[in-house]
């Protein structure tokens, strides 16, 4: 196994350093709430500079190779070890779920969701944090089992506990949904271990070891091991039709977690395929590719109509996440580097895109205690910057070029024309088939920008509702006169009226993902330039020749 | 073949090497005006005027160093400059014989993927050099247009910051050096193609117009994205074999894959069917022209800019940059071809859109169905092979054009009070406003081709050509069209300059009192006049009120009423009386007139570069590439002949004088028998409802496509999802818990013994201790799941041992 193994502290200190905060946490009264955000903060901070020390000591010179990794000897009996490592595909992943907890901390600071108890909020919170981080850098089957599970709980509570009206059923559709997924998952790794060791006595559940090893399985064996972890990862994609558990948990998600939903977790499936399904399993890849793409075109057409017919402003934007995972999931199929790259840049710039969209209808609930379009509009003349952010965001979501969306749009339908094509130990997919998804997926472009733009006329312009018409601010009369985006003082708190413009706290949060949006877009290769030569390696076995 | 193969020193110069700072100025101009335009004095409007006139200056330069360049290549080495090269073009368009002239092409890497760099860069050659000097040029007219025609809009900024965006968007397609680049620009132009349309977004039908443009414009899109992949994956493969480090992206590497003859027959076809499609949606071309006159709702500035002289044109543009793949894979003057896909769709294109201008009573709308149908013209000539007369017309076509919107604008802002109905306001113009009404002749007759304008030099080229290059259906379809756009302008000429004022032409207001300074919404622009000009409060409070409801459409009440004071506040600067200046129509201000007469000059002039009949063909040796057959197809253009041009002109004479008769019958004074007609004869009704209805294609699209999947497609398909996917879900759910209760009444508690009990009573309490959140039922779910999972793992293993 050709990896670096310098600094080699620094994954499992940044993985686990959220417990640490997690401990002190419990120490502290559930009344201070203060200390115990600012210690809440301060872990997630102190994490992301461990992360940000990651960044700068990654080699990204040998992006295609693991780095910081630890093998050592974790539960022998089982043959599983703490394997951890990090390539250019895992990179991105591990420092965006950092960089969202942080952020969604902030946004935290006064918007704890009803009914309170920050304590607990931010407890779980960190400890999602310590799932999302450690299924990136999980290089063990088991080991990444248990961070892919450990997600699930804290999310549960955070739906089931700070969720809407119907956050129970939600709560409990999503923990099953994932649960039964990830049981056949499970199932999937040990049929993968117990065929590996029947040839390989020191077998173990390192995914290299098993990339290394599982190839020679036969195809209908590797087409069922696959098919366990299809339905696994598939769920957590969400793929139709596997999808429905999506749109009511994110309705019913407080705002922070609709967002790290959003941002991190959907990618836990995506990421599976890549690190996991596909290179340990080549033959399997080939064979269920035209369905998995057939699954992600459906699901952007899908998605995008589901979108149209929604009268709630979150649940279209749950929606619209089947729809742009389906251009992960194309990108994925193709089982080409241009079409993962595709799907991995897609991933970050999805998990930023619509991560801050659901920011904005978060906020817009807090305004306006519905997010029912309907009775949404004039937002432009109300909160004008809260309106234009809305706007951006819908842009970059509906692909346009110069915003971070469309990398992982556009490179995905090119992808699409012409995929794996064959080479001496595996037969191509077919292209025919894949021309036909590449024109249905461009369709699916045209009807995100149906949507988005529908909702953005629908929310942001005309006039206010009557209803809400006399809820603004003080500073209305001026905005209104001298121009849209004229209101520069920021009015801190809700004491001047229900409507209000972005908040301090909001533009903290949502500023580097704003940000990061514009620069990913207009400068893609921060992103391609270390994803590339990862997912080069992870295709060693499609590769010519 | 490069130059220095050939021997010859290719002469460059800085500009030349730095086009692609041509873009990036007002691109960052947008950025600063976004951020700090509100605290500058002018709002913001004097940073995209800087970048603009600071790009104009990069521009001319390049254009400059290109035409050095294209003499330092013509005279096979022996450069001695422009002025020199000045004397040669003469002697080379005798000669009749061309070098190619090898593009600047520089670029930096972009993204890399999959093992291709993409690279950021700029394609320098003729067409990309005209068109840059072109919109830079017109950006800045348009933008000093602005100053005085939006001045007081509440939204004064944001304008300026999408009109400088817009033109960066542009001219990155401009010089695009790849397909993704080229993307990029396009679909920056279609944003701000949104914003503009929008802007005044307090009405709902400007909303919908910005709605319908980016959506119908998007529909076309499809094919830009397929296209592109398309063609790259072929390209690709000859890029390698080219070994200069490009992409299957780049323009000049597909352009010489699709003339190698290496490409397969169907991937070229396909590729340009697609990126065609494309070009249809931006290019306001049937069956997708329809978004084009809605976008009218936008100011007039926008409407010149964007959606007649420089934005629509950009799908001309990608025909003309990728010409040598339409060329070949529509094989297009291939002996005995006389039809292909884009000289029927712009053959279509030129003819409906002329039928439809003939009914429109919007001035502005009549402009954007002849800009759809000049669009077709520029198609039709690619189509059949015209390639330096379709681009010229381009050229041509944006100065006169231009000035006919801003023109327009112009009637509106000061003699027709803010409307653009011709029949309702306008009329006998010409006094009032002589230098506007003088522009929109000049334009008109260039527009219409009459001799010695520059449509002429363009437009009949292309008609020329068509017939000489056996395209002959195409040929008698542009007489035709020609003929009707001297009727239709000749009509609007007549409601809009000559016979009697009518409405707000004639000083109507349609009521005179006033609401809307009662309107806090409107009030801070006001304010702002009443504090420097105290002695207009007055006449602006009358006038202010007086809003037409029909011009409902184009603004708000306080929109109009945000700049509406400020057209007589101007006029109080120079000195007039104010009851004068709002009693009636009068001639606008400078900042308005100076733009349109420079545009008219323009007008006539700019066809002189390509004046066959004088023997200057600057154009042509400028921007036209040498067919050299590996970089650009070899094209037949037919030589001018006086001869060619009597039908069109001929038609032009009849098309003017028809309408004229028509005109003043229908439209005059006396009683006529004419009038009414339409309504009268059933078959003229018939065929008058068809066209008011836009051959209801609207109707087809809005109410039956977009309502259709917007409605009950998208309905019916979230009913399959809640009733069939989600209920299979939660079925299972259900029925699993059946079945749990089933094998714990039957089983656990018949079976299996008390020690079981035992700890079931266990579970039992801890998921009494978290009740609120169900969570014990999650755990005997998740207990069963992993049972079935487990049953099926032992299954599974069995099958594989």
């Amino acid at each position: 196994m050709d990896v670096l193994r310098n600094n080699n502290w620094l994954l499992t200190v940044g993985t686990f350093l959220p417990v640490l905060g997690v401990i002190v946490m419990v120490f502290i009264p559930k009344g201070k709430e203060l200390l115990i955000k600012q210690v809440a903060l301060l872990t997630a901070t102190a994490t992301l500079v461990i992360g940000a020390v990651t960044l700068a000591l990654f080699k990204y010179g040998s992006a295609g190779k693991l780095q910081f990794v630890v093998d050592t000897s974790w539960i022998p009996v089982i043959h599983s070890n703490y394997t951890i490592g990090l390539d250019g595909v895992s990179l991105p992943l591990y420092i965006l779920s950092m960089v969202v907890t942080v952020l969604v901390m902030i946004y935290s600071w006064d918007h704890i969701p009803a009914p309170g108890n920050p304590k607990a909020f931010l407890s779980l919170m960190l400890i999602l944090q310590v799932g999302m981080a450690g299924t990136f850098i999980a290089q063990d089957l088991i080991l990444f089992f248990v961070f892919f599970e450990l997600v699930l709980l804290p999310m549960y509570f955070m739906i089931g506990v700070w969720g809407g009206e119907q956050r129970q059923y939600a709560s409990l559709k999503f923990f099953l949904y994932t649960m039964f997924g990830s049981a056949l998952m499970l199932v999937a790794f040990l049929a993968l271990f117990w065929q590996v060791q029947k040839t390989n006595p020191d077998a173990s559940f390192s995914i290299p070891y098993l990339i290394d090893h599982a190839g020679d399985l036969s195809r209908s064996t590797q087409i069922w091991i696959f098919a366990g972890m299809f339905i696994g990862f598939a769920v957590k994609v969400p793929m139709f039709p596997f999808h429905t558990w999506l749109p009511d948990a994110h309705t019913q998600a407080p705002t922070q977690g609709s967002v790290i939903l959003a941002a991190i977790l959907l990618k836990l499936g995506t990421y599976g395929f890549i690190r996991i399904a596909i290179p340990i399993l080549p033959k399997a890849a080939v064979a269920w590719a035209p369905y998995i793409g057939a699954l992600a075109v459906i699901g952007i057409i899908y998605g995008a109509l589901g979108c149209l017919a929604q009268t709630d402003m979150k649940r279209l934007i749950a929606f619209s996440s089947v729809a742009h995972m389906g251009f992960v999931m194309l990108g994925i199929a193709t089982l080409t580097p241009l079409g993962v790259n595709a799907a991995v840049f897609g991933m970050v710039a999805h998990g930023l895109i619509t991560g801050m969209l659901f920011f904005v209808a978060g906020s817009v609930k807090d305004r306006y205690h519905t997010l029912e379009i309907k009775r949404l509009g004039g937002m432009l003349k109300q909160m004008p910057k809260l309106g234009w952010i809305l706007g951006f965001c819908a842009m970059a979501s509906l692909g346009l070029p110069g915003l971070a969306g469309f990398w992982g749009e556009f490179p995905a339908i090119v992808s699409a024309y012409s995929p794996f094509g064959g080479n001496s130990g595996l037969p191509g997919v077919s292209k025919e088939v894949f021309r036909v998804f590449m024109v249905i997926a461009a369709v699916g472009t045209v009807l995100a920008a149906g949507y988005l733009l529908w909702l953005f006329q629908r929310v942001a312009f005309g006039e206010p509702k009557d209803e809400f018409a006399d809820h603004a601010s003080d500073g209305h009369g001026a905005v209104h006169a001298v121009g849209a985006a004229v209101n520069e003082t920021e009015i801190h708190g809700a004491g001047h009226g229900d409507i209000h413009d972005v908040k301090l706290t909001e533009w903290i949060a949502w500023s580097p993902f704003l940000i990061a949006i514009v620069v990913l877009g207009v400068y893609p290769n921060l992103l391609f330039k270390v994803i590339d030569p990862a997912s080069q390696t992870i295709l060693k076995a499609f590769g010519k020749g | 073949m490069s130059a220095a193969q050939l021997g010859l020193a290719a002469e460059t110069g800085w500009f030349l090497e730095h086009a692609y700072l041509i873009p990036i100025v007002p691109a960052v101009a947008f950025a600063l005006i976004i951020f700090f335009g509100k605290r500058l004095p002018m709002k913001g409007s004097e940073i995209g005027l800087a970048s603009m006139a600071a790009s104009l200056v990069l521009a001319a330069g390049t254009a400059y160093q290109w035409i050095d360049r294209v003499d330092s290549f013509a005279g096979e080495g022996d450069h001695e400059g422009a002025l020199g090269g000045f004397a040669r073009a003469f002697r080379f368009a005798e000669e009749g014989h061309a070098n190619y002239v090898e593009p600047v092409i520089r670029k930096v890497v972009w993204w890399q993927s999959g093992g291709v760099e993409i690279g950021l860069g700029q394609h320098i050659d003729g067409l990309a050099v005209m068109l840059l000097v072109l919109v830079t040029f017109i950006s800045l007219l348009v933008q000093i247009f602005s100053l005085e025609y939006l001045r007081g809009d509440r939204r004064y900024t944001h304008f300026f910051a999408a009109l400088t965006l817009f033109s960066a968007g542009m001219l990155a397609m401009v010089l695009a050096e790849n397909m993704v680049q080229l993307i990029l620009g396009w679909e920056i132009m279609g944003l701000c193609s949104f914003m503009l349309i929008g802007h005044w977004w307090e009405e709902e039908a400007n909303s919908r117009a910005a709605l319908k443009a980016f959506f119908t414009v998007r529909v076309g899109d499809i094919g830009l994205l397929v296209g592109t992949g398309v063609i790259f994956f072929g390209a690709s493969a000859y890029a390698t074999k080219l070994g200069n480090g490009s992409s299957g992206f780049s323009i000049d590497t597909i352009n010489q894959w699709a003339l190698s003859g290496t490409g397969s027959r169907s991937v070229l076809l396909w590729g340009s069917v697609a990126l065609f499609i494309a070009c249809i949606g931006k290019s306001g071309q049937f069956p997708l022209h329809t978004w084009l006159p809605d976008a009218m709702a936008g100011p007039t500035p926008v409407s010149s800019l964007l959606h007649s002289s420089t934005m629509v044109v950009a799908g001309v543009f990608l025909v003309a940059r990728l010409y040598p793949l339409f060329h070949t894979g529509l094989e297009i003057n291939v002996a005995g071809q006389h039809f292909n896909l884009i000289a029927v769709i712009g053959g279509i294109t030129i003819l409906i859109a002329a039928a439809l201008a003939f009914v429109q009573n919007d001035i502005k709308k009549v402009l954007a169905y002849s800009t759809v149908s000049q669009l077709g013209y520029m198609m039709m000539g690619l189509g059949v092979g015209a390639w330096t007369p379709a681009v010229f017309h381009i050229f041509t076509h944006a100065f006169f054009k231009c000035c006919l919107f801003l023109c327009a604008g112009s009637v509106s802002h000061s003699g027709s009070h803010h409307s653009f109905d011709m029949k309702k306001d306008m009329g006998g113009l010409l006094r009032k406003m002589p230098i506007t009404a003088a522009c929109w002749i000049i334009s008109t007759f260039a527009l219409c081709g009459v001799p010695f304008f520059s449509g002429f030099f363009s437009k009949d080229e292309i008609i020329d050509n068509a017939h000489h290059n056996g395209y002959n259906v195409f040929f008698i379809i542009g007489l035709v069209g020609a003929f009707m756009t001297t009727a239709y302008m000749t009509r609007a000429t007549y409601l809009t300059f000559f016979g009697k004022a009518r409405g707000a032409a004639a000083g109507e207001h349609h009521d005179e009192i006033t609401v809307v300074h009662a309107d806090p919404h409107g009030a801070a622009a006001p304010v702002l006049a009443m504090a420097s000009h105290g002695n207009v409060v007055v006449a602006d409070a009358s006038h202010g009120g007086s809003e037409a409801p029909d011009e409902a459409a184009a603004y708000t009440p306080d929109d109009a009423h945000g700049h509406d004071p400020h057209g007589h506040d101007a006029h109080d600067a120079h000195g007039h009386d104010a009851h004068d200046a709002h009693a009636g129509p009068h001639e606008s201000p400078a900042l308005i007139t100076v733009p349109l007469v420079i545009l008219a000059f323009l007008a006539i002039v700019s066809g002189y570069l390509n004046a066959a009949f004088l023997h200057i063909e600057k154009f042509t040796e400028w921007v036209a590439a040498a067919g050299d057959g590996i970089h650009f197809p070899e094209l037949d253009h037919a030589p001018f002949k006086w001869a060619n041009t009597i039908p069109s002109i001929l038609l032009v004479l009849a098309g003017f004088l028809v309408s004229l008769a028509l005109c003043k019958a229908v439209f005059g004074e006396r009683k006529n028998p004419l009038q009414g007609l339409t309504q009268r004869v059933a078959p003229l009704r018939w065929g008058h409802t068809f066209l008011v209805n836009k051959y209801y294609l609207d109707v087809l699209y809005e109410k039956v496509i977009v309502h259709g999947v917007a409605y009950p497609i998208s309905k019916g398909i979230y009913w399959i999802n809640q009733n069939v996917i989600d209920r299979a879900v939660n079925e299972t759910g259900i029925e699993t818990r059946r079945l749990g209760g089933w094998i714990y009444r039957n089983i656990d508690q018949r079976v299996v013994d008390g020690a079981v009990n035992a700890s079931g009573a266990a579970a039992r309490g801890s998921g009494g201790a978290l009740q609120g959140t169900q969570s014990g039922k999650v755990n005997q779910y998740g207990a069963l799941l992993f049972g079935a999972a487990a049953i099926g793992a032992l299954v599974l293993v069995i099958v594989n041992f």
